[in-house]
């Protein structure tokens, strides 16, 4: 797909992530990481956020009680930390691995958060143009593209496997 | 379980089967979501789990075509901490125990 595109994320030979996105791309980024940190700020149970804090044990809700005692604040403050790491780099030309990794988790927060609130289903009809919608599903889309370069470009470098095939 | 016990004392608490049963494994499960990138999910099975790509997507294609694929097993705390890191990556990950 898109292959005659060069990727936004290629790995460099120095071990670092070269990030190829013009201003208003990455400005568009921060905006949204802001926005996303000022949701997760007020609450972890406001509908909107749900999705990043997912119910861990289905059929027994005391134990996932427990479990959303023990891991809710944790979670958070790796999503936050996240979020303020993409921040801080959102204007950077280099990222080294952990902050890529931050960018990561950051863009897939946020594609959860903005599909979940759009209810994207997995056969996604093309929307007409004067659909409310349609600008944040072209926001969504544009993080699904960008989300796809990033993993890439991880995956390219993942340690080599330590489980044997199947 | 067992045969009849004189059981005289009525204890109040909630029946479960499952918690008669410590050490049965546990299965940690990935369902299906219409948000969750393919290739993100591949790569969060290779990252988390040390597996090939080859396991990992087709851990991932089953996840899309069955709607859940079993990704992980073992003692309860060893998977509550996969569950842990899979929340943590945005996957809809839940567990339970393998019966």
């Amino acid at each position: 797909m898109a292959g005659l595109f060069r990727r936004r994320v290629s790995r460099t030979r120095r071990g670092t992530y070269a990030v190829r996105l013009p201003a208003p791309e990455r400005e568009l980024l921060a905006g949204l990481v802001d926005q996303l940190r000022e949701l997760l700020e007020v609450s972890t149970d406001d509908p909107s956020v749900r999705r990043l804090f997912p119910v861990a044990y289905n059929d027994d809700p005391e134990r996932d009680q427990e479990y959303q005692q023990l891991v809710r604040d944790e979670l958070l403050e790796r999503r936050l930390a996240a979020l303020a790491t993409v921040e801080a780099t959102a204007a950077a030309e280099e990222l080294d691995e952990a902050e890529l990794t931050a960018w990561l988790t950051a863009l897939n927060d946020l594609r959860l958060v903005l599909g979940t609130r759009l209810d994207v289903s997995e056969e996604q009809d093309d929307i007409e143009e004067d659909d409310p919608n349609a600008p944040a599903m072209a926001v969504y889309g544009y993080l699904s593209v960008l989300l796809g370069d990033v993993v890439d470009a991880l995956a390219d470098d993942l340690p080599p496997p330590t489980d044997p095939a199947r | 379980m067992a045969g009849p016990a004189p059981s005289p004392v009525e204890v109040d608490e909630p029946v479960d089967d499952t918690r008669t049963a410590p050490d049965a494994p546990w299965i940690v499960l990935v369902w299906n979501d219409p948000i969750n990138l393919m290739s993100y999910v591949a790569f969060v099975l290779q990252k988390l789990f040390g597996y090939p790509k080859e396991k990992a997507d087709r851990l991932m294609l089953q996840v899309h075509t069955e709607g859940r694929a079993v990704v992980a097993n073992g003692p309860r705390e060893t998977c509550e901490l996969h569950v842990f890191r899979l929340h943590e990556h945005g996957l809809w990950a839940t567990m339970q125990h393998d019966t």
